[in-house]
Order: structure tokens, then sequence, then C-alpha cells
């Protein structure tokens, strides 16, 4: 499989075809491309924009501005690990389709403790295991990926837990592009020995420098755990100041160094006087490093619009300061592992914060004369004293075992809840070794001392070449668990992915898986049970309240429900209205002239809407006169009578109603009376009559004697076109 | 101990007062290289067994190999020569490639004897 085809979904039994002789065709991480002087579409001239994407799918409102779909200057980051690296490649695929090219995989659970490396596909538990031949499918998949949309995607997960130095070494080897890593994040929420987790890091870090792999540190998990998260901003620099200072002096480019960073408050805080001096104060002591500006997740609840909110200040913080990468979490993570379209909505939010707020730097200045600047000064005095704190207390390990690190307290408080770690304890106490005089180790890319043969050019001439320069030496294992793998995976879910049923899904082909909104009006508890048991008579197998809302204490609560369905559509059994094939601008202007088409046009009924039918009319709005066409426009509430009178007396081709108003069914009831009133009159066959309006559609228009109907979105064209088509079936024209 | 903190951070801060924001930056930046000079001591000085099996996998050992292989050079006490080091010997005392060496030493409890 060279190319993927727009038409058709991923093959994924393609892409694990012949993976033992897949290598990576690049190493190393890439940002976007900026556009020089600006990016110029349509009748916008964007600051900061970068180069477009071949194939896209824009934001909602891009059909009011001819479809543009502008990419930001930041990196955008989505994290896809479902646990089934096999359904995770389908909406990889999506992401990068509305503007994703940083994808981040997160480990199964437990992964940082298992000493040594995993292989094979099994299934993970709240992410992915990482295994060669997981990463090297979606590694693979993402190199299709990138030539279908024209950009290129950074593949990126873990070095971190017990088995670091292995994970960066097969991370090298198989082309990913970034990762984190940070032994303060080993020794503070994975209890690996503190000692173990340093020597294994300074061992990955070179790895990762040499292969160009862009570092992510874990400091952000700090305003995550503690309790105020906005109370550890002095911590959270020393935390970044320390990762960044080991990765550096371990000999990692500045460049390929990123800071993971968290707006740490939200609403109903208020939320900037905590999260835009802390961003400040970051920027101005790390401006030699990268920014993966993080949305929060600390606060996120079950609602996804409280969420998304507060992830578009998060992303307004970044457009005020800066970042490299802007990194987005899905809304849904307050109630489930995260589904597809949620991926979509958090990189939406990002997308169409960033593309409103181009440029937003060159009309706002932060103000530092103000509070602004007393606090981010604040801030980094409170730092530089936790780190000479440290330094009196006998340096970083010491510290670790004093609890200096994610107590809750706004430093030098304490409030005594920090994470201390002994320093002869925790995973894999008691296992580094000091190295020999004679240590040898034969292979690129090693840290520290390293007592190789005199006289060799590359450290891996003694073997002839290491995998790093030689990529055919790399040893392959495709399967170890032969029940729990993705070949007996896929056999399951081929007929959704491949044959003709359709079944819809969350997270894996087949899961079955729907939402249902509703709101019940009762008070909260009332409501979630009741809710329950309209999901099980709606038929849903498993329903189980995943959001609840109070409207009023007593008049009503907003409830959603998930559940599965046991049923399966069949494709062949789905009658799909055929799509309309509209006739060039050029054959429409020709047919209306050779007649000289009139017709006359009103809202019906008691019904005073006026604006939907202008457009449809207007010039200016690119109506039916636009295209030649003589209109006679009678006002609204015109009795259906007076238009058929009108169109006798003008001697119309055709009648155009509007009707906006649905109540009781009145636009059913005028479409048929006006049918009815021209065969009364004698004039059906020779006159058009149309309806639009927002609860119309061609079936339901048809249904009550219409030649046609149009409903929400309609422009003059589709009017116009219509009447053409009837024309010269009629052979009128 | 706890007001005691509270004094001597007061004092820190105030020895910072004077500092313009490159003077506190810089000051930041002293004391982070500071702290870590130890921490990369380590990585130089030290080798743990994930650090050679990630050796090993750089010679074409593939993991599970690599694990038994880790495992039985440590409990050797020959981990201080380097992984990569023990199965290049042993490769070049039987006149084996890397991964037939690696599998000696899996197999073969006596390969590990006399190599240095």
């Amino acid at each position: 499989m060279n190319n993927l085809d727009i038409k058709k979904k991923i093959d994924i039994e393609e892409i694990l075809n012949n993976l033992e002789n897949y290598h990576p065709r690049r190493k190393g991480w890439t940002w976007r491309e900026n556009v020089d002087g600006g990016y110029k579409v349509e009748k916008f001239h964007f600051k900061e924009m970068t180069k477009p994407l071949k194939n896209s799918v824009p934001l909602p409102a891009a059909k009011y501005f001819n479809n543009i779909d502008p990419q930001p200057q930041p990196v955008i980051t989505t994290e896809i690990a479902s646990g089934r690296f096999e359904d995770d490649i389908r909406r990889m695929r999506m992401a990068a389709w509305h503007g994703a090219d940083h994808i981040m995989v997160i480990r199964t659970t437990g992964q940082s403790h298992i000493d040594g490396l995993l292989e094979g596909t099994p299934e993970g538990v709240g992410g992915v295991p990482i295994t060669r031949k997981q990463i090297r499918a979606s590694r693979k998949a993402c190199d299709l990926i990138e030539d279908e949309v024209g950009r290129k995607i950074n593949f990126h997960s873990y070095v971190s837990g017990v088995a670091g130095p292995e994970v960066a070494v097969l991370f090298a080897e198989e082309g990913i592009n970034g990762a984190h890593q940070d032994p303060q994040y080993n020794v503070l929420y994975r209890n690996v020995n503190m000692y173990r987790s340093f020597t294994d890091a300074a061992s990955a870090k070179k790895v990762m420098a040499d292969a160009g792999i862009f570092q992510i540190d874990g400091a952000h998990n700090a305003n995550a755990t503690a309790k105020e998260g906005w109370s550890v901003m002095p911590e959270l620099l020393v935390q970044h100041g320390i990762n960044c200072a080991f990765s550096a002096a371990v000999g990692m480019p500045k460049s390929q160094i990123g800071l993971s960073t968290v707006p740490p408050c939200a609403p109903p805080s208020p939320k900037v006087w905590y999260d835009l001096p802390y961003a400040v104060a970051l920027r101005d002591i790390f401006s030699e490093y990268k920014f993966r500006a993080q949305q929060n997740t600390r606060y996120i609840e079950s609602d996804i619009e409280e969420a998304t909110r507060t992830h578009v200040i998060d992303t307004m913080i970044s457009a005020l300061t800066s970042a490299d990468i802007q990194s987005t979490i899905t809304p849904d993570e307050g109630r489930n592992v995260p589904w597809h379209y949620n991926n979509i909505r958090g990189i939406e939010t990002a997308k169409q914060t960033l593309v409103a707020l181009d440029g937003f730097k060159q009309l706002v200045k932060i103000d530092r004369s103000g509070p602004l600047g007393e606090m981010v000064r604040d801030i980094k005095e409170r730092a530089i004293c936790f780190l000479e704190e440290m330094i009196e207390s006998g340096g970083y390990f010491a510290a670790v075992e004093k609890g200096f690190f994610v107590d809750s307290a706004k430093y030098p408080d304490r409030n005594g809840d920090g994470i201390a770690r002994d320093g002869k304890g925790g995973v894999g106490a008691g296992s580094i070794v000091e190295r020999d005089a004679d240590y040898m180790a034969p292979v690129c890319s090693v840290f520290g001392h390293n007592q190789l043969p005199a006289g060799i050019k590359k450290p891996c001439d003694p073997i002839d070449g290491c995998t790093l320069c030689k990529p055919e030496k790399i040893a392959y294992i495709d399967e170890i668990d032969q029940t729990d793998n993705c070949n007996l995976r896929l056999a399951k879910t081929v007929e959704y992915r491949k044959g003709r049923m359709i079944k819809p899904e969350a997270e894996w082909a087949g899961d079955g898986t729907v939402l249902i909104q509703l709101f019940v009006p009762e008070e909260l508890e009332v409501a979630r049970v009741a809710a329950q048991e309209i999901a099980k008579k709606m038929g849903l197998l498993d329903p189980e309240v995943i959001n609840a809302q109070v409207m009023h204490p007593s008049e009503g609560t907003f409830v959603e429900v998930k559940g599965k369905v046991d049923f399966a559509i069949d494709r062949t059994t789905l009658k799909i209205p055929p799509k309309e094939v509209m006739l060039s601008e050029d054959e429409i202007r020709d047919g209306i002239k050779k007649i000289g088409l009139k017709v006359v046009a009103g809202t019906v009924g008691e019904d005073e809407h006026s604006v939907g039918l202008r457009e449809i009319l207007d010039i200016k709005h690119g109506g039916i006169e636009k295209y030649g066409v003589k209109y006679h426009y009678l006002g609204t509430s015109v009795p259906i009578s007076k238009m058929v009178d009108a169109a006798i007396e003008t001697g119309a081709d055709a009648i155009l109603i509007s009707t906006i108003i649905s109540h009781n069914d009145v636009h059913r009831k005028n479409m048929r009376k006006l049918d009815e009133l021209c065969r009364e009159k004698g004039i059906r066959d020779k006159v058009m009559i149309m309806c639009g309006g927002t609860q119309v559609t061609r079936e339901i228009a048809k249904e009550c004697g219409m030649d046609d109907g149009f409903g929400r979105g309609t422009k003059g064209i589709h009017v116009v076109n219509s009447m053409v088509k009837i024309l010269k079936e009629k052979k009128r024209i | 101990m706890s007001e005691d903190r509270i004094k001597k951070f007061e004092a820190r801060r105030q020895q910072l007062k004077n500092m313009n924001d490159e003077q506190l930056k810089a000051r930041f930046w002293e004391l982070c290289n500071q702290i870590v000079e130890p921490m990369v001591d380590y990585g130089r000085k030290y080798t743990s067994q994930s650090i050679e099996r990630s050796v090993l996998l750089r010679m074409g050992i593939d993991s599970v190999t690599s694990q038994g292989v880790v495992s039985r050079i440590n409990e050797a006490g020959l981990l201080g020569k380097g992984a990569g080091h023990v199965v290049l010997k042993v490769a070049d005392k039987h006149k084996v490639d890397l991964r037939a060496a690696a599998k000696r030493i899996n197999e073969d409890k006596t390969a590990l004897e006399g190599l240095f």
C-alpha cells in the first residue's frame, strides 16, 4: 500500500502486512512550515498561519468563508490510546484531517513498572502496551496519513519507568518523533528508585538526543496531583528547571527540550490572575527552551461544554504568551476513556481558538507595569529560594526524601502532604552498578564512561555497526501471546470495517456504543434513574448515566446516558437518496434566458419571517436574480390565494413560498393548499411550485404536492438549478 | 523548624530584591546546574540492567533474549564490564556471531566463566 484512497477506510491488515521489513523513512521532530509574509487566503491575511493542508476538514463555519482551513503556528497534539492500536490508527487519520500533527500514545496501565520491553499486540487498559509491533504499525500508518493530508505527523509516546533506556532505543530505531522523559516523574508518581531513575534517564536522554526525538517533561503532573494546583507554581519552575538542566547536561540540544506546562487554574476561580503570571514567568526563565502548552485536566468534570470553555481560555493564554506545541485534552476525559469524536472536538477547540487569535500579540500587549509584573517576580523569587533550600538540605535526593515536592501549599509554606521517597526504596532500589574501568558498550549513543578500543572511528565499529546505523540488524518479534493479539481482534470486526454491516462505535470497531441526551423534568436523583430506565426501554444495553446537570432543583435535569446497541445495519438495505448533480452556472443562465423565467414569491400564512426568502431572491445575496430570474415579491403573511392570483396576473413560471413556522404542521397545510388551488385555477401544469423553510425537506415538499422543497443552507443557485432541470424535463427549454 | 524555614526564606528573598529579571534568570540556572551535577555523575559512572539491555538491543539482540542475558551477567557480577562487552567476548572466544553468543549465555551456565 503506497497511498490512501480518500474514499476508502484505511486497511489495517494491509498496514500489518510485511511489517517485519518496514523501517521509518525519517527520524526526528518536524515543526509546521511558515508562510513568508503571512498566509493570504480569500479576503484574509493571516499573520501567523502555516502552510495549509492538502486534504482536511475545516471548521463548521468555514462554509461562510469559502471553506478555508487556516492552520495555526503551533503543532497541535491529540492523545489517542483506546487500548487497541488498530482502532486508534483510524482515529489518527480523522485527527490529522482536523489539524493534529502530533499524535501521542499513552501506555497501558502499569507498563512503567515492567522491567523490560513488551512485544506483540496485547490489548491495553487505559492506554496501549507500547511494543515494537504496535509503534511500527502506527508509524507506518502515520506515513500514509501524512501523505494524504500533506503535512508531517509527529508520533509520540513515553520514555519513563524502569525500562527507560530500552524504550528510548526502541523509539530511536522505530522513528518515534517525540517522547516524554522526566526522571522526576518516575520518582514522584511511579515510585521508581531515585538513583536508578536518574542513572537510566541520562542514558535514555542521550539516545533521544541523537535520534532527534523531541522531549517533553512531566512537571505538569504536579498541578494535576497537588490539591491546589495553582499553589505549586514555584515548584513547577523548579521541576522544569531540573529536567531541562539535566537534559542539557547529558547533551540534548535545548531546541529539542520542551516544557510540559498547563495553566493551573480553572473557572469559577479568577483563572487569568493565576495562569497568566505563571505563563509569563515560565517564558521569561525558559526562553531558550520550547513550550508544549497543555490544556487543563485537573478540573474536568463530566460536562463536555464546561471542559471546552476552560480549554478555550487555556489556549488563549498560549496565544497571549507563546506555545510551540498546543496540546489538547479530549473534553470527555472526565467521564470515559476518550471517544473518537471527542479527540476531534479537542483539536477543533485549539484550532478554532488559535485561528481566531491570529496575530493577537500585535493587537494586545501584556502589561507588566501593574499587578502582573509583581506576581511574575513573586513566582520567580519563590522558585529560586526553593532551589537554594534544596541545596542547603543536601541536594535533590535529600530534598525528595524530605518531601519538598508536590506539597499543596504555596512555597515556602508546607501542608505536609508532599510526596516523600526513600533513597533506598522504590522500584529498582539497589539495582545500579558502578561501571568498571574497562566498561565497554560497543554501540552508538552511549552516555558516560565507555572504554572503547583505541583507533576506532565509530563506537559501533567493534560489532560492524549497531541497529541505529544499520536498521536491518533490528531484531523484530511479531507476536508472543497467541491468545491476545490484534489478529484475533481484527477477525472479529472485519464485517464492520470491510464488510457490509454498519454498527456505531465510540472507541473500537463494532463496540456499538451510543450516547443519548435528554432533558428530564425531574430533580437530579429522580432524573438519573428515570433516564436510565428510558434508555433501557429504548433498547440500549448496559445504560449508564455519564453526565447529569441540574437545570433547576425541581424543574428538571439534563442527562446524558451511554449504552450499547446489539444490532448492526446491513448497508445493502439502505435507501440512500441520490446526490443532487448541479447544472453549471452557464447552463442555468441559458435556460432562464430562453424563456425569460419569472416567479412570484412570498412568505405564506401568519408568518412574518422574510430574511431567508430575501436571500434566495436578491442579487446581493447571490439569489436567483443573479441568474437572470425576474421576481415579484409579495412580502410576508401572504394568503395562498393571493400568491396564486399574482402568478396568474404576472404570467409567472413559478411560485416560491416560504414557510418557517411549523406548529401544528402548518407548513405542510400551506403546501397542500397551494397545490390544490393551482389545480382549481387550472395552472398547475404551467406553473412550478416550490417551498422553502427550516423544517422543509425535498421529501416533505414532494409529499405535499410541491415540485421541490428546500431546507436549511439553501442558496439561490439550488432553486434555479431545480427550476431549470424541471423546465428541461418538461421540454419547455 | 517551620518558623525557622520561613525566616530563612524571607532572608533569601531579601538577597534577590536588587536583582533584575536577567539576574534572576541567571541565578535560577546557576542553581539548577549545580543541583543536577551529582545526578549527571550517576549517569556517567553507573549502569543498570535496563541500560545494558538497551545496549544489547542496539547490537541486534531481541528483547526476550536480552532479558535473560543481562540477568545472567548481573548474577555473575559482570554488569560493571558492560553486557555488550561480555557478549562480544563470548562471541570472540567461540567464534560465533553476537546473537549466537547471547543464546549461549542463556543456555550454557559456564559461558561467563573466565572471560576477564
